[in-house]
C-alpha cells in the first residue's frame, strides 16, 4: 500500500510547499520569486538530508568487524570440537515448511540437554533476498542456505574446512560436498568447504501408479522413446500426462529439460557450466536436441495447457488429486507422497536414449552454513557432523526429510518400507552415486540465471514465442552478463 | 492552506500601522515571534519525521546509484555507468511499454467508470440505496492490495470463476488460464488494477460531484437540457479537479505499480507483465545491485514526475 505516500511525498515535495514560509512574506513575494524560493527550499531539504545521509560511500566501516573465522591452528588432540557442558544457545535461520532441521534440533536438544535452539523462519525467497544482511548483521549459528558463491566469497560464511579435517568430512565421497566449496573467485566446485548439508536430494519423475497401470505401464519406461510412449498413451487416455508448474517467477520446465539434457549428453559438460568454469557453454549440440525435445512435448499437448500459471503448490495439488500422472520433482516430497497418496506412487529416473545408458539427476545437499561472525561455530559444526553419523539423526533425516543422509557410504541406515516411494528415491539415489550421474540444478549457475534466464525463456517455449536455439542463447547470454 | 495563508496575510498586513506606539510595536513581535517558534515546534515532528523517512532515503538512492554495490560489503564508485547500464538491460524497455499500457487499466478505465457511476449514484444521492453502492464499490480500496492480487489470481485460475463463468454461458473456447497467457496476462493484470482503483475514483468524484450548486442544474433543466447535456455542460467541467486528482493518483499507481503483479504473476509468463517497479526490487533483492536497483528507481521517478508534472500544470492553469 504505497500508493498514498507516494502521494504525499510527491505533493509535499512540489505541490504545496508554502508551509514552512513565513506567510508575510508570502503575500509580498511575486509568482516567480516564489517559485524560485521554492525550489531554494526544496534545495535545502535535499542538501539537508544527503547530508544526513552521510558523504561516506555505502558499505564502508559497518557495524561489522573482520571476522574472526574459525582457530586457523589445526585442532589438537585436546580441544575437542563440539558443545562443552556450559548452557549454549545455538541461532538457527530455517526454511519455513520443511520441518526436518526443526526435528533434528529438536533431537540434538534431547541428547545434549546444554543446548538449546532459538530458531527463526521464513520462507526460501526471504532467505535468498535476506541473506547477506542476517549473516552479518544478526548472524546465525546455523542458517539454511540459497545460492551461496556470492555469500562465501563475500566473507559471510565460516570456512569449515578445519571442521572437515576434524570430523573427517573429507573422507565422504567428494561428490557430497563439492556444490558447497567455493574458491575465492566465487566459482563452486573447487576450493575450501562453506556449507555442509542435512541431507542430499535427487530428481527423477514421479508417477501415479493407478494411472500408469492404465496405460498399460507395469514397469519404469527402460529409454526415452519408451517414456514418450507412455506420455502419448496418457494422453489417448485423456489423462493429464504431466501438471509440471512453470508459471510466475517459477521456471518448472527446467527440471524436464535439465533431465532431458542428461539423457542426451554428459553430465560433466553440464557441470563445469553451472560451476562457471571459463569457456564453458549451455548451448551444445546435445543441449539443443534436448531442447527440441521438450518442445515436442510441448507441441504434442503432453503438458497441462495451464503450466504458464501454474505454481508449485498447485501442481503438488494436483498430482496427489490423480490429476497428473507424471510429474518432474525430487525426493523432498517422498515422505510426503508416501502419507497422501501411500502404495499410489512410483518414482524412476530420467530414462537414457538407449537401453543401458547412463542415468542422470540433479542432486544437491540441503545446505546449512555457519556466519562468519556466528558466535558458537563449534557447536554448530559438532552438530552438523551430528546430523550425518548419528543413528537417530540420519533415521530422522530420512523419515521426514525424505532424503538421503550425508556421511560415509557405508553408513547406518534406517530399514524402509517395501513398496514405499522412499525406498524409490533411496535406490536411485544410490545407483546415481555409482554412476557419478550427479549434476547441480542448471537454475543455480548464476544468481540471477533462473529468474532472468530459465523462467522467462521456458514461458516463451511453452507458448511457442521462441525457438529451443534461441533460448539456450538467451540464456548463456544472461549467464555471461554475470559471469563475463 | 489558501485560506489560512489569506487570514495570516491579512492580519500580518493589517498589524504595523505606521507611527504606532513602540511598547505596541514590541508587543506584537514578541507575539509574532511566540506564534513562529511554537509553529515551528508544531511542524517540526512532521518535517523531522518527513526529513528523516522519506528525503533521506530519496537521497540515499540518489547516492547509492552512483556505486557498484551489494548491499553488504564495500562499495566502489562508478560514476555514471550505472545509468548507463539501466538502458543496457534488454527487459527494460519492454517494462516501460508495459507500464504505460497499465495507465489504460489503472488511470483510464476506473476514471470513465467512476464519471459514470458517481453521476448515476448522485441522482439517488439520499435514498439508503447509493448508500449501499458506495460502501459497496467502495471495498476493493479497503482490501490489501496482495490480498486483491490472490483472490484475483484464484478468479483467473484454469478452473477459477471467471472460466467456470465462460463455461457456463457456453464460451467454452474463450477459457483459458488467464494469467499465464502471453496476450491476456496484461490485460488481466490490468483488470485487478482497474477494479481497485476504480472505487477510490468514483468516491472522489461523487465528493466533487455534491459541491456543484443545484441551482446549475435547475437552471439547465429550464433551459431544457437534458441528463447528457448536464453531465457534459455542468458535471464534467466542474469536476475538473477531482478528475484531476484521480488521474495523476491512478497513472502514478500504474507506472510505479508492483504489489498487484508481484502477487499475482511475478512479470511473468515471459516478461509479459514485467514493469519497473518488479526490475528494481528483483535487481536490489535478487540479483543484489543495489546501485544498479538504485538507478533504475531514479529513472523511474524521473519519468512518473515527468508524466504527472504536465498533468498538475493542466489543472493550475484551469484554476487561474
Amino acid at each position: 500500500m504505497d500508493r498514498l505516500p507516494v502521494l504525499r511525498r510527491f505533493s509535499n515535495g512540489l505541490g504545496a510547499p508554502g508551509r514552512f514560509h513565513n506567510p508575510w512574506k508570502e503575500t509580498m513575494v511575486s509568482r516567480t520569486g516564489r517559485s524560485g524560493r521554492r525550489s531554494a527550499l526544496a534545495t535545502t531539504l535535499v542538501v539537508g538530508a544527503l547530508a544526513l545521509a552521510g558523504c561516506s560511500s555505502p558499505g564502508s566501516g559497518g557495524s561489522t568487524a573482520e571476522p574472526e573465522g574459525p582457530d586457523t591452528d589445526t585442532p589438537g588432540e585436546s580441544t575437542a570440537i563440539d558443545c562443552g557442558t556450559e548452557p549454549v544457545t545455538l541461532k538457527g535461520y530455517f526454511e519455513t515448511g520443511f520441518p526436518l532441521p526443526t526435528e533434528l534440533a529438536r533431537e540434538f536438544e534431547r541428547q545434549y540437554p546444554n543446548v538449546s535452539f532459538d530458531i527463526r523462519e521464513d520462507q526460501f525467497a526471504v532467505l535468498t533476498q535476506g541473506a547477506p544482511r542476517v549473516l552479518a548483521d544478526d548472524p546465525p549459528d546455523l542458517m539454511r542456505l540459497p545460492q551461496m558463491s556470492e555469500l562465501a566469497k563475500d566473507g559471510l560464511l565460516l570456512n569449515l574446512d578445519s571442521y572437515a579435517e576434524y570430523f573427517g568430512w573429507d573422507e565422504w565421497p567428494e561428490s557430497q560436498l563439492e556444490q558447497m566449496r567455493v574458491d575465492e573467485n566465487g566459482r563452486r566446485g573447487s576450493g575450501p568447504l562453506y556449507a555442509m548439508g542435512l541431507n542430499f536430494s535427487m530428481t527423477g519423475v514421479f508417477y501415479n501408479k493407478e494411472q500408469a497401470a492404465q496405460i498399460g505401464m507395469t514397469e519404469p519406461p527402460a529409454t526415452l522413446a519408451e517414456f514418450d510412449a507412455y506420455l502419448q498413451a496418457a494422453k489417448d487416455a485423456g489423462l493429464t500426462p504431466l501438471a509440471q508448474f512453470n508459471g510466475g517467477a517459477t521456471g518448472g520446465l527446467a527440471f524436464p529439460l535439465q533431465a532431458l539434457m542428461a539423457s542426451y549428453g554428459d553430465t560433466g559438460a553440464i557441470n563445469d557450466w553451472i560451476y562457471q568454469v571459463p569457456g564453458s557453454t549451455i548451448v551444445t549440440e546435445s543441449n539443443i536436441k534436448a531442447t527440441e525435445h521438450l518442445q515436442s512435448w510441448i507441441e504434442a499437448g503432453y503438458f497441462a495447457d495451464d503450466v504458464n500459471s501454474m505454481d508449485y503448490a498447485m501442481m503438488m495439488a494436483r498430482f496427489i488429486n490423480g490429476e497428473s500422472v507424471f510429474i518432474f520433482n525430487g525426493d523432498w516430497e517422498s515422505g510426503n507422497l508416501d502419507a497422501q497418496m501411500p502404495g499410489n506412487v512410483g518414482f524412476f529416473l530420467m530414462p537414457p536414449l538407449e537401453e543401458g545408458g547412463s542415468f542422470g539427476a540433479m542432486s544437491a545437499p540441503l545446505t546449512y552454513g555457519i556466519s562468519a561472525y556466528a558466535e558458537n561455530p563449534e557447536c554448530a559444526a559438532f552438530f552438523l557432523n551430528w546430523v550425518a553419523t548419528d543413528e537417530t539423526a540420519r533415521t530422522i533425516a530420512v523419515e521426514v526429510g525424505g532424503s538421503h543422509p550425508m556421511g560415509p557410504a557405508d553408513a547406518y541406515m534406517p530399514p524402509i518400507a517395501e513398496g514405499s516411494v522412499t525406498a524409490e528415491t533411496l535406490a536411485a539415489g544410490a545407483a546415481i552415486g555409482e554412476q557419478d550421474g550427479a549434476m547441480d540444478f542448471i537454475a543455480n549457475a548464476t544468481g540471477t540465471v533462473y529468474a532472468e534466464g530459465w523462467t522467462p525463456n521456458l514461458q516463451k517455449l511453452v507458448a511457442g514465442e521462441i525457438d529451443p536455439v534461441s533460448l539456450l542463447e538467451a540464456v548463456q547470454a544472461e549467464y555471461l552478463r554475470e559471469v563475463g | 492552506m489558501r485560506q489560512r495563508q489569506t487570514i495570516d496575510g491579512r492580519r500580518e498586513v493589517s498589524s504595523p500601522v505606521p507611527g504606532s506606539p513602540e511598547s505596541r510595536r514590541r508587543a506584537l513581535a514578541a507575539r509574532r515571534l511566540r506564534r513562529g517558534v511554537l509553529a515551528w515546534a508544531l511542524v517540526a515532528p512532521a518535517g523531522i519525521a518527513y526529513v528523516l523517512f522519506v528525503l533521506r532515503p530519496m537521497a540515499q538512492s540518489v547516492q547509492f546509484s552512483f556505486y557498484e554495490w551489494d548491499g553488504v560489503t564495500e562499495s566502489t564508485w562508478v560514476g555514471l555507468d550505472n545509468y548507463a547500464a539501466v538502458f543496457e538491460i534488454p527487459e527494460m524497455y519492454g517494462s516501460i511499454v508495459n507500464a504505460f499500457e497499465l495507465i489504460v487499466y489503472f488511470s483510464l478505465v476506473p476514471v470513465a467508470l467512476g464519471l459514470f457511476t458517481a453521476n448515476t449514484i448522485r441522482s439517488f444521492a439520499t435514498s439508503r440505496l447509493a448508500l449501499v453502492s458506495r460502501v459497496v464499490l467502495f471495498l476493493p480500496q479497503v482490501i490489501p492490495l496482495v490480498a486483491a492480487g490472490i483472490m484475483w489470481s484464484w478468479l483467473y485460475a484454469s478452473n477459477g470463476t471467471v472460466n467456470q463463468v465462460l463455461r457456463l454461458i457456453g464460451l467454452d473456447s474463450v477459457t483459458k488460464a488467464w494469467l499465464g497467457d502471453f496476450g491476456s496476462a496484461l490485460p488481466a493484470v490490468g483488470v485487478i488494477g482497474a477494479w481497485v482503483h476504480f472505487g477510490l475514483c468514483m468516491l472522489l468524484l461523487l465528493a466533487g460531484m455534491t459541491k456543484i450548486d443545484p441551482a446549475l442544474y435547475e437552471a439547465a433543466r429550464i433551459d431544457g437540457a437534458g441528463p447528457v447535456r448536464e453531465f457534459f455542460a455542468i458535471t464534467l467541467p466542474s469536476l475538473r479537479q477531482e478528475i484531476s486528482v484521480c488521474i495523476t493518483v491512478t497513472v502514478i499507481a500504474a507506472l510505479a505499480s508492483f504489489d498487484i503483479i508481484y502477487i499475482s504473476t511475478q512479470g511473468g509468463p515471459g516478461n509479459q507483465t514485467l514493469v519497473p517497479g518488479l526490475a528494481i526490487y528483483r535487481l536490489a533483492f535478487f540479483s543484489r545491485e543495489v546501485g544498479l536497483a538504485s538507478a533504475l528507481a531514479v529513472v523511474l521517478m524521473a519519468l512518473v514526475l515527468a508524466v504527472v508534472l504536465p498533468l498538475q500544470r493542466l489543472n493550475r492553469e484551469g484554476d487561474s
